[in-house]
């Protein structure tokens, strides 16, 4: 089993710890992660990307040229890596700010209002943390129950708070995909 | 122990905090930022000193001093940095002191870009510094070898004193990976009786330096340094080999580009192309005699060099097989890599040109 997943959307969407939460639960559930940030001459407000590989080989190459799915936060980074998905990868669009549809007939492509359903759990930034649950609800490469785990250390002290929105925007992200798929 | 998710450039400093590293002075450079970052939040819980110096000279400088007075010192920059550091390290490996230096190699020459690169093999195998000096340069691939080498690299310091370059790249300065924290190999290192850490009355002074005025002593002491340079060429050498059994074509690659190349022999071979990877991963010394060995063992008809630069290390491959086996360069400078399809390509080639 291998994923090579694209992470890509406008700096302050939470790129960067989506890519580290998926690298980190699949190290902990003992296969091989890489965590790659693309790293640059960057602008606020521009577009940031990072790769994940989940492997349950040892990870040779760290760099995904094909990605076996995209997560993609904003149109510019639709436009610019649809085109690099391996034919038969998923694309998972954030379909709340993003308006046109995947191009590609050799792609299944996933359409996540997650930027409204978080709206919805009342805070936007949890945005990404649908997205996740919705990824992982639709690949299977890790349980759920992993990143609620996390969740539980990451947010400590002031932001203990957060564990219950997270948890809860991951299960509306999940729950999106099964709703999509009655 | 269980594995924890580290960043390439927090992993080297904390690397170099456990192996008792308590002194840090630096200059900001991309791609190796969070290095000097990690330290100035850590090092104070150690008791250590994280200092941001004025320059890149000032830097090395300082390092200079902290290894005269006996303490493990680290510095790092990346590639334009350390050619500003080049005077320094020549004067430490004159003065035979131990420092451990990172250089998280980005695209040249000049200010390049700050893309990862390989181009400064030359300068960290050959010295960018004046005199017959060398520094003992690591080259890791992964985030577990970086985290490996780098506390080792302090106590092959300290052992021959001699400075240690830790040479890894952008890429593997800004990825995260799984790291088990290991303890090095135990070493018996010797004191460090040559130290000006204070007679306190009961000793003659200890003199740290690089100058001999009569060059009947310099000539003695660059034959003393040469001795030194031999035990280390004996003691030293390290590298990797990966399905190089049956390899008819056979890489040979160091850091990122090793990995690109472990990943284009799995794809060859899965196209019925036996294809293995010779990985040095000491620098200098350079496993010469193993790699001739591997290359003139079993069934390698043609050996293909791939670097992130324009071809720098193909020579010390060159020299290493001796004409036994026909050599190709692929290679990108600047700040790209050569990728696996173009690796798989290039070992076709290769293979047709036999």
């Amino acid at each position: 089993m291998i994923h090579e997943i694209i992470l890509s959307g406008f700096g302050g969407q939470g790129i960067m710890a989506m890519g580290k939460m998926l690298a980190e639960a699949g190290m902990q559930e003992g296969l091989s992660v890489n965590w790659l940030p693309s790293y640059g001459p960057e602008v606020r407000g521009g577009t940031a990307n990072c790769s994940v590989m989940l492997s349950s080989e040892p990870i040779v190459s760290p760099i995904v040229l094909e990605p076996t799915e995209i997560i993609v936060m904003n149109k510019p980074s639709l436009l610019r890596f649809e085109p690099e998905l391996v034919s038969g990868g998923i694309a998972f669009i954030n379909s709340s700010i993003i308006e046109i549809p995947a191009t590609r007939r050799d792609i299944n492509a996933f359409y996540v209002p997650c930027l409204d359903i978080a709206s919805e759990l009342g805070n936007p930034r949890a945005a990404n943390m649908v997205m996740l649950g919705a990824y992982i609800e639709v690949t299977q490469c890790l349980h759920q129950k992993t990143v609620e785990k996390m969740l539980t250390h990451l947010f400590t002290g002031a932001k203990a708070g957060l564990v219950a929105l997270n948890k809860e925007a991951l299960r509306r992200g999940a729950a999106c995909i099964l709703r999509a798929a009655c | 122990m269980a594995k924890e998710l580290w960043k390439g450039n927090e992993a080297v400093a904390e690397a170099a905090i456990r192996a008792g590293c308590r002194y840090f002075f630096g200059y900001p450079i991309t791609p190796q930022n969070e290095i000097p970052e990690y330290f100035a939040r850590h090092m104070p819980e150690h008791d250590g000193v994280f200092l941001q110096a004025e320059s890149e000279v000032a830097a090395i400088n300082m390092a200079y001093g902290a290894a005269g007075s006996g303490a493990r010192v680290m510095t790092s920059s990346s590639s334009p940095g350390i050619s500003l550091k080049q005077e320094g390290i020549s004067y430490i490996a004159g003065a035979e002191l131990p420092v451990v230096i990172v250089n998280m190699m980005r695209g040249g020459p000049g200010l390049g870009s700050i893309a990862p690169g390989q181009s400064d093999y030359f300068q960290a195998t050959r010295g960018g510094g004046n005199g017959d000096y060398r520094t003992v340069v690591l080259a890791p691939a992964t985030i577990q070898e970086m985290t490996d080498l780098t506390q080792e690299a302090f106590d092959i310091a300290d052992l021959y004193r001699i400075p240690v370059l830790v040479l890894a790249d952008g890429m593997i300065g800004q990825m995260m990976e799984a790291v088990e924290w290991k303890k090095p190999k135990a070493r018996k290192l010797p004191a460090k009786g040559w130290a000006t850490d204070g007679t306190k009355g009961k000793r003659e002074h200890n003199i740290i330096n690089s100058l001999f005025i009569d060059p009947k002593d310099c000539t003695q002491h660059n034959q003393n340094l040469q001795k030194k340079h031999d035990l280390i060429t004996q003691n030293e050498i390290r590298f990797e080999e990966y399905l190089t059994d049956d390899a008819e074509v056979l890489f040979v690659a160091y850091g990122t580009t090793a990995r690109i190349c472990q990943s284009a022999a799995i794809k060859l071979r899965e196209a019925g192309v036996k294809a293995g990877v010779f990985r040095p991963i000491s620098l200098w010394p350079y496993p010469e005699k193993e790699l001739y060995l591997c290359a003139n063992r079993g069934c390698v008809k043609t050996v293909v060099c791939a670097e992130m630069s324009m071809g720098q290390m193909i020579d010390d491959v060159k020299i290493a097989l001796n004409g036994s086996k026909p050599v190709r360069f692929i290679g990108s400078g600047g700040g790209t890599f050569p990728t696996s399809a173009e690796l798989m390509a290039a070992a076709h080639t290769a293979l047709e040109g036999v």
